[in-house]
């Protein structure tokens, strides 16, 4: 062995670090029980106490199965089959299950993804936190372990009197629910922490607000965190070293500023070439393909279908760990072989004959959901072939209105004009030729497309209800699909037999299929991975450019904002807070609304600067 | 976890050979239970059906003394009435099953317009139809049947009627629940976006993605139809005077159980088997219909 | 407070319930294009006796008022008077009904109990030798009817193959129904197995619901032990849906009465009801069917306050 190579997670002389290593996993590999196949494979990390340490993975990379393994747990139908364990210096797998209940809990605690479903809805969360503390034996009195519950929700900043301890997780709200999970991980000091995806579905003012109060638990306590998460900025705020996951391996460790300035695994520059950035210039790359799943995997580098760099090597045998620098490791053949990838500057048309009649234009408009008010007098135009963002948190109001717009949602009074012509309220009230003309992309790609149709006949609906004829039709659909870059061989298709990446380009070519002059687009990005996020917001820009398509682009993702829209609108409890260029809303906002949304929205380039 | 979905890892390479989902009825064409249920509803269902044409006897023939095991000429000796059992037998199933069919059929044509209806259009419409399905729910099918036919009499029409109507709200909640989580799905909403016409969304958006419940449900009430129509039978209503019925015979025959036991024992074994029958394929494919949901949920 | 309004709406929901049920009823069994009178007399009686059989029970009143008297009798518990002796329904009813209410009350004790803990014991033991081996007979148990379990059981324990139990029921008028020990056991079996089987499966599927949720994967990763785990974090959200599987239990029994009985001569409501059927004995019929319903209603009623008052999220929402 060479003197470059050691194992991932190997720290080098860290001794330094106060308390040293906490926790620390070698060759950890978790099968599939019936098939034997893997999930994760040859892991290797280490956390010292007070330090937090992101696990960073697109979906399906096995990165909450390595996260719950720490407690000792896998779930129905898998098991841990090698690699050891060790907390404080003692084997978490080799315990039996009594002394594995010891340490869950107490010594090493959990934080799950959903609070709404983690939480008993029959106990009260006083209960819930008590149990904890009772079953661990914390103090020596019941008088102990009240005041540690009184303690514990001040420590996670929630109300601790008796009336809100009484309630149940039903009365609680998300980011709530989220600090009674922290309370509960936190009640018994435990010396290592696990964190899935805490922050996931909660709004930024919350995320932000949760994530302050994990790092500042985390450092007081001398914790060892391990913070499992997709969000890149999220990480680059939190964590003080990184490790990222690729189809059940880690790729790539290293200081959290090494990692987002000098990453030298392929997927690793990609991945932080794909991840949107509220303070950044620069537009997202995106990347073709899907991460293998277990049983699929090749034999070589699993990134190497995808991977500019691959050779022969790559597809023949996996890549030994090598350590480019101090505390980093990588396991590529080709470590920083590729070059940083180019972020384009994003597309800045300016707007073109405005005295034009605009493709889009909402005047007016109010819009109520089961009789309440949920959009005030809002108004706004889009321009020709220009794209516009409409942004707000969940609840400001955005999706019903831009429902309102595809005329799926009949509850709204005021005009929305396309191209000058007044639209009825639902779909079925309007023209074919206007119905044709305004195209709506929905959020989810696994519930837009008939399960049972393949995708050629899901495409050629609407030019089927326009009259078109069969062949025709089936014409159009080809050149339609080659456009969003898929194959024509993908009509015969069905949707579960594609990504979910592939599915969103076969719901854009369904909705530009007829030609429509405006296309609205509703959280389509919010399902999908940021490798495949980035990927479809370059077919958008491509398209709009391209075709000279009018946008409508709904979402809550305000880093992402820059990479496609030119013009801002920012939403909130239904009203319009602040609008105009993209540049001018992210860069200098006039509104204290929008300073905070900005403020509160995690930065890469703002953290790994500083 | 473990994705059944073929992978491809170049989106520029040309996709496998075009399959359509494996679809329930396929998945539970691969369980042993649902086999031995298909068989045993064929093998039944000849007996029902075909029995009438290969019976040695008719079926109200005297041919020996009563309740006697060895009578010459017959196999399993003759009933309470001198009559040849194995006659009456083939002859007591095909009432059942053609009255069974009948109405689960006519119970799925209607309980699952109005299941369809209640789903997507929602709100008022949706609470008056469930309501009243609620309503007729609270009333067991046997009795509501005894109800009707007190004045009227074991008319065919009438059993069908009767047990396809109190089957209704039983396959219209089950297509309801099936189909809310449908209608919440966003391609319902992009065929509202086209403009596609109400009957058109029932049809061919909503209808096919309930399928899986719905046969599971339709051969549940298939069994549980079948059940109550033997019971009726059993009960002294079946639909001809004096014709030979299994449910019928059981009752007939059970008082001479100790001497001739073939009476009842052809007949109880009869209904046992065509109801074991539909309610494995029944079960066999809830099992397929789950398993594939797990699989999309997966997702 | 909000329970009690609570209560009064679901109650009066089943008294709404119950007057749907009145109205079809006296439809399905009266104003059907059929003639009550000529049905029970015959098609040779004479017109004086078919109008004096109309007068004596309130046939020549119009259909309205011939309901209305109906359900005012049923609400002060006077259901009128029985076609074929002309003796109210109640005088000789009353032990039947008594009978039939102790079948269901017995049959109850030990199916609902049984159901509980095979179901639940199965979806504890999931996918092992039990759950399967429960999965396979509850499956052909519950597709049979009853008469043909109560019939197979018959052959199997009482004439054919063994003979240790009677194949009828022996309870003479004025006797209660436990002096025939031994003849109640055919019944009450057949009825549990009847019963049990298909309730067993829904308990099952409720507490796996249960024991796969991320509560309970939360609450083993917070260290409780598993008996912890099994009473304070499943068992509480499994009751719940039990008060329905019991309410759903006695519903069952309600129906499944009526042909056990037919089949065990057993003196109770559901002899009765087959033999008024035969008779045309509508005021017999239509009590009988008014009787069985309210006993569903009932039923419901109570699983439903039952759920309420032991799911916090329901009870929370009404203060």
């Amino acid at each position: 062995m060479s003197a470059e190579l050691g194992t991932l997670g190997d720290l080098g002389d860290r001794d330094d670090r106060d308390g040293g290593v906490t926790l620390s996993i070698r060759s950890l590999r978790i099968d599939v029980v019936d098939t034997g196949h893997d999930i994760v494979d040859e892991v290797d990390l280490e956390i010292a106490a007070g330090e937090v340490l992101g696990l960073v993975g697109e979906s399906g990379s096995g990165k909450t199965t390595v996260g719950l393994a720490v407690l000792g747990h896998a779930r129905r139908g898998v098991r841990i089959a090698s690699g050891t364990i060790e907390i404080g210096g003692r084997s978490v797998l080799d315990r039996s299950p009594r002394e594995l209940r010891r340490l869950r809990g107490g010594q090493v605690s959990y934080v799950p993804q959903d609070p709404s479903t983690s939480l008993n809805p029959a106990l009260r969360i006083r209960t819930q936190i008590l149990e904890v503390l009772e079953h661990h034996g914390f103090g020596t009195t019941a008088a102990d372990r009240e005041a540690r519950v009184l303690q514990v929700m001040e420590e996670v900043a929630l109300p601790n009197t008796p009336d809100f301890l009484r309630r149940y997780p039903h009365q609680l709200s998300g980011g709530q629910q989220q600090r009674i999970g922290l309370a509960m991980a936190f009640a018994c000091r435990p010396s290592v922490i696990v964190l899935d995806e805490p922050t996931t579905g909660l709004d930024v003012s919350t995320q932000a607000h949760v994530l302050t109060t994990v790092r500042d638990l985390c450092r007081a306590h001398g914790v060892a965190a391990l913070y499992v998460t997709h969000d890149l900025a999220v990480v680059a705020n939190l964590a003080d070293r990184v490790a990222v996951m690729y189809a059940g391996r880690i790729v790539e460790q290293g200081t959290t500023r090494t990692i987002f300035e000098s990453p030298q695994h392929p997927y690793t520059r990609h991945l932080t070439a794909a991840a949107p950035d509220i303070s950044g210039t620069e537009a997202v790359v995106g990347l073709a393909g899907r991460a293998p799943a277990p049983g699929k995997r090749p034999v070589g580098c699993s990134f190497a279908p995808r991977c500019e760099l691959a050779t022969d090597e790559c597809r023949e045998s996996f890549p030994p760990v090598t350590s480019p620098a101090h505390a980093h490791q990588v396991r590529c053949f080709h470590a920083g072989g590729l070059a940083h990838l180019q972020r384009p500057a994003p597309v800045t048309l300016l707007r073109q004959g405005r005295d034009e009649v605009p493709a889009l234009s909402i005047r007016h408009v109010d819009a109520a959901y089961t009789g309440h008010r949920v959009v005030h007098d809002v108004s706004f135009d889009v321009a020709r072939g220009e794209c516009v963002a409409l942004v707000g948190e969940s609840g400001s109001g955005k999706t019903t209105l831009s429902r309102s717009v595809g005329g799926l949602h009949r509850e709204w009074t005021g005009e929305i004009l396309l191209n000058g012509e007044a639209m009825a309220r639902s779909a079925r009230n309007r023209p074919t030729a206007q119905r044709l003309s305004i195209q709506y992309v929905f959020q989810n790609p696994y519930s837009s497309l008939h399960p049972r149709r393949t995708v050629g006949d899901s495409v050629a609906r609407p030019l089927r209800v326009a009259g078109v004829s069969a062949a025709e039709a089936t014409k159009a659909v080809h050149e339609m699909l080659e456009r969003v870059s898929l194959t024509a061989a993908y009509a015969g298709r069905y949707p579960d037999q594609l990504s979910g990446g592939e599915r969103q380009r076969v719901a854009i070519a369904r909705a530009l299929v007829s030609r429509p002059s405006v296309l609205v687009c509703d959280e389509v990005t919010s399902a999908l991975d940021v490798l495949v996020q980035a990927a479809v917001v370059e077919l958008l820009v491509g398209l709009q450019h391209d075709l000279g398509l009018s946008m409508l682009f709904v979402t809550h993702n305000l880093p992402l904002v820059r990479s496609l829209a030119q013009q801002v609108v920012v939403l909130a409890d239904g009203r319009v807070v602040e609008s105009g260029p993209t540049e001018r809303v992210l860069g200098e906002p006039e509104q204290d609304y929008t300073r905070r949304l900005l403020a509160d929205t995690p930065s890469i380039s703002a953290a790994s600067a500083g | 976890m473990t994705a059944t979905t073929p992978t491809s890892t170049d989106p520029g390479s040309t996709p496998p050979v075009a399959a359509a989902p494996p679809g329930v009825l396929r998945t539970a064409w691969r369980m042993w239970r649902v086999r031995i249920g298909l068989l045993l509803l064929l093998l039944l269902a000849a007996v029902a059906l075909g029995g009438p044409f290969v019976a040695p006897y008719g079926e109200a023939e005297f041919v020996g003394t009563p309740n006697t095991r060895d009578v010459e000429g017959t196999r399993f000796g003759t009933d309470y009435f001198g009559q040849d059992v194995l006659s009456r037998f083939l002859f007591g199933g095909r009432s059942i099953l053609v009255l069974a069919t009948l109405s689960t059929a006519m119970a799925l044509v209607l309980g699952v317009t109005i299941g369809l209806v209640a789903a997507y259009n929602r709100g008022r419409l949706d609470d008056l139809l469930m309501r009243t399905m609620d309503v007729s729910l609270a009333f067991p099918q046997l009795l509501l049947a005894l109800v009707a036919l007190t004045t009227i009499g074991p008319k065919p029409w009438l059993i069908v009627l009767i047990v396809g109507f109190t089957t209704t709200p039983r396959i219209a909640r089950i297509t309801r629940g099936a189909a809310v989580p449908v209608v919440e799905r966003d391609f319902v909403g992009a065929a509202e976006a086209l403009g596609e016409s109400r009957p058109r969304i029932l049809w061919s958006e909503l209808l096919p993605n309930v399928s899986g419940p719905l046969l599971v449900e339709a051969n549940l009430r298939l069994t549980y139809s079948i059940g109550i129509i033997a019971s009726l039978g059993f009960l002294g209503f079946s639909t001809r005077v004096n014709a030979a019925d299994w449910g019928l015979m059981v009752n007939e025959n059970r008082a001479a159980l100790s001497v001739q036991p073939w009476g009842t024992v052809l007949p109880a074994i009869a209904i046992a088997l065509l109801t074991i029958g539909t309610g494995l394929i029944a079960d066999g494919l809830s099992r397929a219909s789950a398993g594939i949901d797990r699989a999309k949920g997966d997702q | 407070m909000g329970i009690l309004k609570l209560v009064i709406r679901r109650l009066a929901f089943g008294v709404v319930t119950l007057f749907v049920v009145s109205l079809a009823v006296f439809i399905l069994s009266q104003a059907l294009p059929s003639d009550p009178a000529r049905a029970v007399l015959g098609r040779e009686a004479t017109e004086e006796n078919v109008a004096a059989f109309r007068e004596k029970f309130g046939l020549d009143q119009s259909a309205v008022r011939q309901y209305t008297d109906w359900l005012g009798g049923l609400v002060s518990g006077d259901p009128g008077l029985s076609y074929s002796n002309g003796v109210p329904i109640m005088d000789f009813l009353g032990d039947r009904l008594k009978n039939s209410l102790f079948l269901m009350f017995a049959g109850s004790l030990i199916s609902i109990p049984l159901s509980l803990a095979i179901g639940a014991y199965a979806a504890l033991r999931r996918d092992k030798l039990f759950d399967n081996a429960n999965s396979v007979s509850s499956l052909i148990l519950a597709a049979m009817p009853e008469f043909v379990v109560g019939a197979l059981l018959t052959v199997l324990l009482a004439t054919n193959v063994w003979q240790i139990f009677p194949a009828t029921v022996r309870v003479r008028p004025g006797e209660q129904p436990w002096s025939d020990i031994d003849g109640l056991v055919l019944p009450l079996l057949t009825l549990t197995l009847a019963v049990t089987p298909y309730v067993s499966r829904v308990v099952r599927a409720s507490m796996i619901e249960v024991l796969e949720s991320d509560y309970v994967e939360m609450a083993r990763l917070k260290g409780l032990s598993e008996r912890t785990v099994l009473w304070r974090h499943a068992l509480p959200n499994a009751i719940g849906p039990t008060f329905q599987v019991i309410a759903l239990n006695i519903a069952y029994m309600a129906g499944g009465v009526i042909v056990v009985e037919a089949l065990f001569n057993y003196p109770g409501i559901g002899l009765a009801l087959r033999d008024a059927v035969r008779e045309v004995n509508l005021p017999v019929v239509q009590f009988l069917a008014m009787f069985i319903s309210l006993i569903y209603v009932v039923s419901n009623l109570l699983a439903d306050v039952g759920t309420i008052l032991v799911t916090p999220r329901l009870r929370t929402r009404l203060s």
